[in-house]
């Protein structure tokens, strides 16, 4: 490159930002980095070694992770893809037929019921979980994988990605033109309309299992047997149990290590679908 | 595709309903329901007649607005609403400055490693707030700590500590969120810009962050809401310190009244105060900036 003035001004724009991105970067894989490293270490070795050499722990920590209480961790890694996968999926089905119908038919209501659905959107979820954990007590259902599953099925803000993804993606013509030919409207949407909204399915189901994944509030106010619980909670009780005992603090690094790989392994896989535009309101039409 | 739905062109009938219905159902169940009986719970209150032993010794009566009047009375509710305005203060300037200048830099004409720093920084939106809070705890804890020593988890600096575990998981999504705003700029606005001589940081400044302001307003809503209501950073930190109190934050404090005091009456008029005052910060919010910010419906 040539050290011209102009060229001499452009040079630093490109190490300014090269720069403030790997400190970035180097912030956020700090933390990540540790666990991956104090996993490793044994009891001895955590408060022993320097911070980030290897230890020789790690198999007989995964073994005490996995013999903790009959091996009870197992279960939380079961439960906790069972209520992200199974909520993931029906959330999905949900808001697509709800976005689908928002956004191609001309109905009495519409506006209401849109309204309604999103407006979800800003109800914190405080104002929910603890009546809802009462109303699940009248039922019985309280403590069952029910009350934590079905309240997480409509998902404000996928209903609303759902219906702008809609709106852009299927034509109205199409839909006239299959009318036309006299198909059904329960064909239209199935074997026409639906394969046009797969990339807003994907993303739709990905932001919700991230959430269920993640969520802590619900599954602590809804669960009492800790053979329900999620991880989150799971791994909340380990501290709460451990906090004032060392000797359990590489039980709880273990724990906190396999908690983060599914998702992030989900994460760097489905890189290219985490499609934030669909929400930015930023699709083509 | 500008032709939407014409005037009752689909006959559809009953068709959008069906489709609707799940949602409507699920709805009704697992919100307004909800909703209604919390309101309904924060004007009653329970009344112990006698010694409050004995079958029909604890009656619910109706209590109008006292178990508001007792909430805006209730100093320890108020501690914790400033605790959470100083913690939301610094972790919304943080959270979104830094997510400004991380999109903003690799929007940047001659970045490198964009892509590996950008998954880098997003990552940790994979991360369960609790398994964040369980690693930074641990970083924070003298003995473990590489950085030494410090009292991180002492009375004075546990907010920072808290503060900095929220920035930590919420810049990569906000970063992303803006990014893509810019990505969808046109790149002729810049080529013109930079003839009449705009350097990086002029168009950054004059050009990207008044297109990006929209986007910054929506964010910033989301993210004041999500504060408002803080709970799983403070309470999983709390085993590993004693700075925390059970009632940290307004929705700790709901959480205790409710399940460990059993007094769901005032956890309940709590509860809808906090969602009163979210709902007021975003409604306000978006109608202040919604005229010349939001042009579509």
């Amino acid at each position: 490159m040539a050290t011209t003035a102009p060229a001499g001004t452009r040079r630093p724009a490109g190490i300014v930002p090269t720069g403030v991105l790997v400190l970035g970067a180097v912030y956020t894989l700090f933390p990540v980095s540790w666990v991956v490293v104090a996993a490793t270490k044994s009891k001895a070795e955590l408060f022993s070694t320097p911070t980030f050499a290897p230890g020789t722990g790690l198999l007989s920590n995964l073994a005490d992770l996995f013999a903790y209480r009959d091996g009870v961790f197992w279960l939380w890694l079961l439960n906790t893809v069972l209520y992200a996968g199974g909520g993931a999926v029906l959330a999905t089905a949900v808001a697509t037929v709800s976005g689908y119908a928002l956004a191609t038919y001309a109905f009495r209501g519409r506006g209401l019921i849109f309204n309604l659905l999103v407006g979800g959107i800003l109800v914190p979820p405080v104002v929910l979980a603890i009546p809802q954990y009462l109303l699940f007590s009248e039922a019985s259902l309280a403590g069952t994988y029910w009350s934590v599953l079905l309240p997480q099925i409509l998902s404000p803000y996928s209903v609303y990605l759902a219906r702008i993804y809609a709106r852009a993606a299927i034509p109205a013509s199409l839909l006239e033109a299959g009318r036309l030919d006299g198909a059904g409207e329960w064909r239209l949407f199935h074997r026409v309309s639906l394969p046009m909204l797969t990339p807003a399915m994907v993303t739709i189901f990905l932001f919700q299992f991230v959430a269920i994944w993640n969520n802590f509030l619900l599954p602590f106010i809804m669960l009492g047997d800790d053979y329900r619980f999620p991880l989150t909670v799971g791994l909340y009780t380990l501290l709460a149990a451990g906090a004032n005992q060392p000797s359990l603090y590489n039980l709880i690094i273990t724990g906190t290590l396999l908690s983060l790989v599914p998702l992030v392994a989900l994460f760097l896989t489905m890189q290219r679908h985490w499609r934030a535009d669909l929400s930015g309101g930023a699709v083509k039409s | 595709m500008t032709t939407r739905i014409r005037q009752g062109a689909p006959r559809a009938g009953a068709v959008p309903y069906l489709f609707l219905a799940p949602a409507m159902v699920l709805f009704t169940l697992f919100m307004a329901l909800p909703i209604g009986y919390t309101a309904y719970l924060s004007l009653r209150r329970t009344k112990v007649s006698g010694l409050g032993l004995g079958a029909g010794a604890r009656t619910e009566v109706f209590a109008g607005l006292g178990n508001y009047a007792a909430a805006i009375g209730d100093g320890e509710l108020w501690a914790g609403w400033l605790r959470v305005l100083g913690y939301g203060a610094l972790v919304l300037a943080l959270m979104l400055g830094l997510a400004l200048v991380f999109a903003l830099m690799l929007d940047a004409a001659h970045v490198r490693l964009a892509q590996i720093t950008r998954i880098s920084i997003y990552l940790p939106y994979a991360v369960p707030g609790v398994a964040a809070t369980l690693m930074w705890g641990f970083l924070y804890l003298p003995g473990l700590s590489p950085f030494g020593d410090h009292p991180f988890l002492s009375a004075g600096l546990v907010t920072f500590s808290m503060a900095n575990v929220a920035v930590w998981g919420g810049t990569g999504f906000n970063m992303l969120v803006l990014y893509t705003n810019l990505r969808a700029v046109p790149r002729e606005y810049y080529e013109a810009a930079r003839i009449d001589g705009a350097g990086e940081l002029g168009i950054a400044l004059r050009i990207k962050i008044p297109i990006l302001v929209p986007a910054i307003i929506l964010t910033t809503v989301f993210s004041v809401v999500a504060t408002i209501q803080v709970f799983t950073e403070p309470t999983t930190l709390r085993p590993l310190t004693n700075t925390i109190s059970s009632t940290w934050s307004p929705l700790m404090k709901v959480y205790r009244d409710a399940f460990v005091t059993g007094d769901l009456h005032s956890a309940a008029a709590t509860s809808m105060a906090i969602a009163g005052i979210s709902l007021a910060v975003s409604f306000g919010f978006l109608r202040v900036v919604k005229n010349h910010a939001f042009g579509e419906d």
